[in-house]
């Protein structure tokens, strides 16, 4: 039962997503090609009242639904592995037009070609910890 | 009010949108970043006994999995429930630029080009496919997070690796838009 929360997150998030056609190809390249604020709105709207709501729950250290404080924790300090790794992401992205979240919307759909490029996802991921070791951070 | 739900929905909502859903996550404990998925089902999958990045307590990530599963079921219900299958209402350049590339302009959510059955079967499709998936889960574990993680939760945290992370995502984009899909396609 406890999960269901997250289930009811999941469904709305994925409602949204669609509706919005944020998990659709041409809107990724629409917004690679700068050709509409479309894809700009929904990131620019999200990030703009996420760092407001971050900011009230710092500055008045306010508590989770079990009554702890909401922490954020700072990420490992570097610009090597984000530069990289984002770049190799967005090479990706451009070309399959989908980052997770919407891959796995798209399967819902009725895109079962996306569950090829899920699955590949999981393999690149898998490689990374492979060579996780050899690579630099 | 069944006409405005079928319709396409404006920017501000879907935005409004995630970062509610950001905060419910952050109310309940957790934090909005869908690629760590990719890690636990790895680990589910029992990846950690040959490879210890794999190697962690994934249940204590179940919430997300069953975040994902949501996910799925969203889609599922928009298609069956919400949907009128218009053609995605992408701009007049950029239904220019894309049939130079032979992607004919949109009659349904994707390209048939790309996502169709006979493009799937194809050996450039599916390597296309496939490369694509391989780079947006190597990049996105190499990275530390996706477009939730970084672009939605870093950013609401000011976070300067998310921002590094984000150009990367643009610099990976362009270069892949603007030179190499000239040469793919």
């Amino acid at each position: 039962m406890k999960f269901i929360k997250f289930l009811v997150l999941g469904v709305i998030f994925g409602i949204v997503m669609t509706k919005s056609e944020a998990v659709s190809w041409f809107r990724i390249q629409e917004m690679f090609r700068f050709q509409a604020f479309h894809m700009y709105g929904i990131i620019g709207t999200a990030v703009t009242l996420g760092v407001a709501g971050v900011a009230l729950i710092k500055k008045f250290k306010i508590r989770d639904f079990s009554g702890n404080q909401i922490l954020f924790s700072p990420k490992d300090n570097s610009v090597y592995r984000y530069l990289v790794g984002g770049t190799i992401f967005g090479l990706g992205w451009a070309l399959g037009g989908a980052c997770p979240g919407p891959m796995v919307v798209n399967v819902g759909y009725g895109y079962w070609a996306m569950a090829i490029v899920f699955f590949f996802a999981l393999i690149g991921t898998y490689l990374y910890g492979v060579l996780k070791s050899k690579l630099p951070h | 009010m069944i006409e405005f739900i079928t319709q396409p929905w404006p920017w501000w909502f879907s935005g409004l949108m995630i970062s509610g859903i950001m905060f419910f996550l952050l109310f309940f404990g957790q934090s909005f970043g869908f690629s760590s998925n990719l890690r636990t089902i790895c680990a589910a999958a029992g990846l950690g006994k040959t490879n210890k990045f794999f190697d962690f307590n994934w249940r204590g990530q179940i919430w997300n999995i069953v975040f994902l599963i949501g996910a799925v079921l969203g889609g599922f219900l928009t298609k069956q429930f919400l949907d009128t299958g218009a053609p995605v209402q992408i701009s007049q350049e950029t239904i220019q630029d894309l049939s130079k590339l032979g992607i004919s302009e949109p009659e349904s959510l994707q390209p048939t080009e790309i996502f169709g059955t006979d493009a799937m079967f194809s050996l450039k499709g599916f390597l296309i496919l496939a490369i694509a998936g391989l780079m947006v889960g190597f990049g996105s574990r190499y990275a530390g997070g996706c477009t939730s993680g970084h672009a939605i939760s870093g950013l609401s945290d000011l976070q300067f690796p998310s921002l590094i992370a984000v150009i990367g995502f643009f610099v990976g984009g362009l270069i892949m838009t603007f030179l190499i899909m000239p040469l793919i396609f």
